[in-house]
């Protein structure tokens, strides 16, 4: 018979929980589903912990985990995800994309609108969140298109979508470039206070280049995408976010120029966050030599100094969130000319250990990172995670900040192993990842626990 | 040499002074009355050229042919490229021939690279996208060096698109090996970031050509004007068109090159090519010399 879970008592951990200011050892007990207390070992002694403890005693459903030496987070929240079902089911479905999820320790994802049909409508969005609910291993909030079909045209159903279950709106993969529809969008979402993911690249300026602009893309002879071609994107959506008053988030920001263009919004009161992924502060264009495809990603990656500008824009709080941009392909469409091939990194198992790499090299306090990938993404596409306060959903993340690992493309549980971080040595994975009170991962039983992915 | 020849990035020095060297001896061979050589024989190379090529192509087979190996040509039009095959399939098909050569063509910059990581046969590189086009190179440094007896000294202006131009590269790449001073010449838009390779640029052409050796013309794509680099081909030619009076701006010993074909008119006038000072047509003869020396040095010979 399977096991309830209805209770999840998690002892003796290091609870980080930016939302409350938490930060200290103690325990967390998860009951049908949700954050039942915590009770911190600080002297101090909970009556609301003690009373729900006390309750505990002699229970058969009761779990413990011991997690003494651990760290226990809430669970984390990626907002930038393709999980590529529909449409794509060869380079990763909604199983695959959220098994990969808790492998790396997040318990929710934002699914990206560009499958195949494209989720610019509510009847793919509930087909997405069914699916989901079905066979998803973590909770998945669908983000809707801007416009029908991506095309940049027409705006797409956002307020019926928004109703299904879409909490964010975007064409990521491709820009908005008609200014008037960006606009529009801006001004529109202001009716569910939604926000607008601008993918910022604009395409005549990028010029169909495939890499970094610079003397390595001269010297590769690889068509190359100035810095430019996302800034004055950057700078465009900026501008007209504070024109509409419209809530603007920056996709993958990549460059030095976006990270000043937006520390100077928010100077301004400008309505603006924005993201960056793990391979824009962890690698620069070097990679991409050899023509090697797992290095190809859009926006490209870039030189040292936008590394520099883009951990300093993490330490200010210029940049909000570290999301993945997780993109998965086939290894054959990998196989290929470097300039055929797709843009994309498989991000999912290994954003976690990298964001980890900047706590280590004291760029980030854990609590900060833990801001950035859990509680700061739910607060901007305004779901209830990303929090371990009592009444939210039991979503925790349980990490060992000691364990080293080296990165195994081929032991991804994605289907996409494109990555350029193939045998990197790692410190720091997600042991065990709790969605809604079960264990959906755990690295000891290295077993996955499928029908997680609830929705509310 | 290594079991490549992709770029002349990856080349030694050393390297190319032995191809230059083994050049020469192979340039006497077809002086003589019998050009062929059985140097080769028993080994299979494959032309796979995926883009229109007629110089090139020639220039492979024949000095294929003069070593006396199996030649096939592979046409992209007729093959099942066009039938949806990756090119990673396409080669290691050939492989599968038990080919011993690959020369490849190709429109993306990186196509030899990516073939040579999957293939156990020599590729050579017959150029690739805008990355390189290295035994072009190293034929201009054999013209060079056959009428100038050396490459150090050398001031060498390149002039054309630079951008666009996989015979610019590997010519900055093999020449900036050696002690010479390099000058690229053209209009803004069609000069890179270069880096390192310790390059003069010169908008203004006049300018750029005083004391120079060497002049490289490289051939103006006539569709790089619909696409904003430059407004017109005529007046492309009026600031970096190569004629007469350019020309006496150099030294008296200057020579001039082109890869071909020529735009006689836009980035060379006729009077140019056509005058004594033109090795157009010594490039087109030590080409087949030089890649000879190459695909010799490639099957493991010259070594000590």
């Amino acid at each position: 018979m399977e096991k309830i879970n209805n209770i999840l008592l998690i002892k003796d951990g290091h609870i980080i929980d930016p939302s409350q200011g938490i930060n200290g050892i103690g325990d967390v007990i998860i009951k049908g589903g949700a954050i039942a207390a915590i009770n911190l070992k600080n002297g101090k002694r909970d009556r609301a912990f003690e009373k729900t403890a006390s309750g505990l005693k002699g229970l058969p459903d009761l779990e413990t985990i011991d997690a003494a030496g651990l760290y226990v987070l809430p669970g984390l929240v990626d907002m930038h995800t393709h999980l590529r079902e529909p449409g794509h089911e060869h380079k990763e479905t909604i199983s695959t994309g959220t098994m990969a999820a808790v492998r790396g320790g997040f318990t929710s994802v934002c699914a990206m609108p560009n499958t195949n049909p494209v989720n610019d409508n509510p009847t793919v969005t509930v087909f997405i969140i069914k699916k989901a609910m079905k066979e998803g291993f973590c909770s998945v909030y669908p983000i809707g298109a801007i416009t029908k079909g991506q095309k940049g045209e027409e705006l797409a159903e956002i307020g019926l979508m928004y109703d299904a279950g879409c909490r964010a709106f975007s064409d990521d993969g491709r820009p908005v470039m008609s200014s008037i529809v960006m606009r529009r969008a801006l001004e529109y979402s202001r009716t569910f206070n939604v926000p607008i993911i601008s993918h910022c690249e604009d395409l005549p300026l990028a010029d169909n280049g495939v890499m970094n602009e610079g003397i390595l893309s001269t010297t590769l002879g690889l068509k190359g995408v100035p810095s430019a071609a996302e800034e004055v994107m950057v700078a465009r959506d900026i501008i007209l976010s504070e024109l509409t008053g419209g809530r603007l988030h920056i996709a993958h920001v990549s460059t030095a120029g976006s990270v000043r263009l937006i520390r100077q919004a928010k100077e301004h009161g400008i309505r603006v966050t924005a993201e960056t992924c793990p391979h824009y502060f962890s690698i620069t264009e070097d990679a991409v030599k050899v023509y090697n495809t797992n290095a190809k990603v859009n926006p490209p990656l870039r030189s040292e100094r936008d590394i520099e500008a883009i951990k300093e824009g993490l330490r200010d709080g210029t940049i909000d969130v570290i999301a993945t941009d997780h993109a998965p392909h086939h290894r054959d469409e990998k196989l290929q000319e470097f300039d055929k091939s797709p843009s994309g990194i498989s991000g999912l198992e290994t954003a976690l250990g990298l964001g980890l790499r900047l706590v280590e090299e004291g760029v980030l306090t854990l609590d900060a990172l833990a801001e950035k990938m859990a509680f700061n993404p739910a607060r901007i596409v305004g779901i209830d995670k990303g929090t371990l306060r009592p009444g939210a959903d039991g979503d925790v993340t349980i990490i060992d900040s000691k364990r080293e690992i080296t990165i195994d493309a081929d032991a991804f549980v994605s289907m996409g192993k494109n990555t350029p971080f193939d045998n990197w040595p790692l410190k720091g994975i997600p042991v065990i990842t709790i969605v809604r009170g079960k264990i959906a991962f755990s690295v000891e039983r290295t077993a996955f626990s499928e029908g997680s992915g609830i929705h509310e | 040499m290594t079991k490549d020849l992709v770029g002349i990035k990856e080349m030694s020095k050393e390297d190319i002074e032995q191809v230059l060297l083994t050049a020469s001896s192979f340039k006497d061979v077809l002086k003589r009355d019998i050009k062929k050589v059985p140097a080769l024989r028993g080994k299979t190379v494959v032309n796979l050229f995926f883009e229109p090529s007629t110089r090139t192509k020639t220039s492979f087979e024949l000095a294929e042919k003069r070593l006396s190996t199996d030649v096939l040509n592979f046409s992209v039009p007729m093959s099942s490229v066009v039938k949806g095959e990756t090119l990673y399939d396409t080669v290691k098909t050939i492989e599968a021939y038990g080919v011993d050569f690959i020369v490849i063509r190709h429109a993306s910059s990186g196509a030899p690279h990516f073939i040579a990581r999957n293939v156990s046969a020599s590729v050579i590189n017959a150029g690739d996208g805008i990355n390189e086009h290295p035994t072009q190179a190293l034929l201009d440094a054999f013209s060079i060096l056959e009428k100038r007896g050396t490459l150090d000294g050398l001031k060498i202006a390149i002039i054309g698109d630079i951008f666009h131009s996989r015979v610019a590269k590997s010519n900055i790449y093999l020449l900036s090996k050696f002690n010479t001073s390099i000058r690229l010449i053209g209009p803004p838009t069609l000069i890179p970031d270069i880096g390192d390779y310790n390059v003069e640029v010169f908008f203004d052409m006049d300018k750029g050509l005083k004391d120079i050796d060497v002049v490289m013309m490289l051939r103006i794509q006539t569709e790089r004007q619909g696409r904003g680099f430059f407004p017109s081909t005529r007046e492309y030619s009026k600031y970096w068109g190569m004629d007469m009076r350019r020309l006496n701006l150099t030294g008296k010993n200057t020579i001039v090159m082109h890869p071909g074909p020529m735009n006689r008119g836009v980035e060379i006038a006729s009077d140019v090519a056509d005058s004594s000072r033109s090795v157009v047509l010594d490039q087109v003869t030590n080409g087949i010399a030089v890649r000879m020396a190459v695909m010799y040095l490639l099957a493991g010979n010259g070594k000590n």
